[in-house]
């Protein structure tokens, strides 16, 4: 059996592995590179599957467990492809003060979806965040990078219906 | 320990009676050494401290906060309070909130009578938990071929990830997600029986405190653990480097 290091060859022939692999090597294939690495992958495939998990894993040396671990703890990794459109909702403490509470509600019983998923027909990822910074536009939203403030029920939904 | 490696001898309070430490131990260690009682669920002699459980919590004089007793280290002239009103309150409070987040069934679970949840909360005087349970929904793993895992048992004092990825090596056991959707996995999330890594020594079921990690065939209260093997394991591991 060899002798870790090994090269590890990415589990398809998609060119966009090919920025993954640079972000290892950058960082010497060292272990504690997994965050970073995890992070190219997110960034350029959107998601992060069983196959890529495991490329990491294996390419870096480190347990399986714990790139799964890692990929679940931090919110910016998420493990199923992200819908065509993103709406973010900031539940900080004045957004939350403001009612984002309801905000979400009316959103997630309209298009049957809970904070961090996404719509069956892959249309719409409902994304909570603590804070963006914007508290005196609170409750305040972000659809598709676009920043919201001061948004009622009524506009949030207008805002989606214009998605569907 | 000093800069040089040097083992210093301590001398510090504890319930006000004098004790001598050496410098590398614990708070904890010292306190077992000289009998004084703490509660610990997430401590286990031979594995790493995280201070995850919160119970061994002590009162240090000149300390704001409480200060877990596993990971503070000694230090000379310390005065610590290992039992009043206010640890007796958090503890059993910690305890409860322990209880109220899974399925802790006493009386159907394997660990009955071998449990060490059950006999701190006895130890402790809980009879009833204050705050609603939770009531998650957990499924039971029994693919592997000679243990069972069950969620609904777990404490998430994360034993079984320290034991495999410090002892054995193997690391098959990590923590996923964050807060209360936090869970024991194996490998990818994936059914443990078909974890590749796992070596089935058995540690990990060995070292868990409650029903949570068991032996299969094993029914209500059968399932005793031995956990004796790791102060010597790790001992002997660090000679022969």
């Amino acid at each position: 059996m060899p002798a870790y290091p090994v090269k590890v060859q990415p589990p398809t022939e998609d060119k966009r592995w090919g920025l993954v692999m640079a972000t290892m090597k950058r960082h010497g294939y060292q272990s504690n590179a997994m965050i970073e690495t995890l992070h190219t992958v997110q960034e350029s495939f959107g998601f992060l599957d069983d196959d890529s998990l495991r490329f990491v894993s294996k390419a870096l040396n480190v347990p399986l467990s714990k790139v799964y671990g890692v990929a679940t703890f931090y919110h910016f990794f998420t493990l199923k492809p992200q819908g065509k459109h993103t709406c973010v909702i900031c539940m900080g403490t004045a957004c939350y003060v403001k009612g984002a509470g309801e905000l979400m509600e009316t959103i997630a019983k309209k298009y049957n979806v809970h904070p961090g998923e996404t719509t069956d027909d892959g249309n719409l990822s409902l994304v909570t965040a603590r804070c963006i910074g914007a508290c005196g536009l609170a409750p305040a939203g972000v659809f598709d990078g676009e920043v919201n403030g001061k948004l009622t029920a009524a506009d949030t939904l207008t805002k989606l219906t214009k998605w569907e | 320990m000093t800069a040089n490696g040097q083992i210093k001898i301590f001398t510090l309070k504890i319930d006000g009676k004098d004790v001598s430490a050496r410098s590398d131990q614990t708070v904890l260690q010292v306190c077992r050494e000289n009998e004084y009682f703490i509660p610990t669920l997430c401590h286990l002699e031979g594995l790493s401290n995280i201070g995850a459980c919160r119970l061994c919590m002590v009162e240090v004089a000149g300390q704001r906060k409480l200060l877990p007793a596993c990971t503070t280290m000694v230090s000379e002239g310390m005065e610590v309070t290992t039992t009043n009103d206010k640890l007796a309150h958090y503890r059993k409070m910690t305890l409860e909130l322990i209880f109220s987040e899974r399925n802790h069934t006493c009386s159907v679970c394997v660990s009955n009578n071998h449990c060490e949840l059950q006999y701190l909360s006895q130890k402790l005087g809980i009879n009833h938990i204050r705050v609603p349970y939770r009531f998650p929904k957990f499924a039971v793993d029994a693919s592997h071929p000679y243990f069972i895992l069950d969620h609904n048992r777990c404490i998430l004092c994360t034993r079984c990830v320290r034991v495999c990825d410090e002892i054995e090596g193997a690391h098959v056991w990590d923590v996923s997600g964050r807060g209360i959707q936090a869970k024991v996995i194996t490998e990818l999330n994936q059914p443990w029986g078909s974890a590749d890594t796992c070596t089935q020594c058995g540690k990990c079921v060995n070292v868990c405190p409650v029903g949570a990690l068991s032996e299969k065939g094993r029914s209500v209260a059968e399932n005793t653990k031995r956990s004796g093997f790791l102060p010597y394991l790790t001992a002997r591991r660090k000679e022969k480097i």
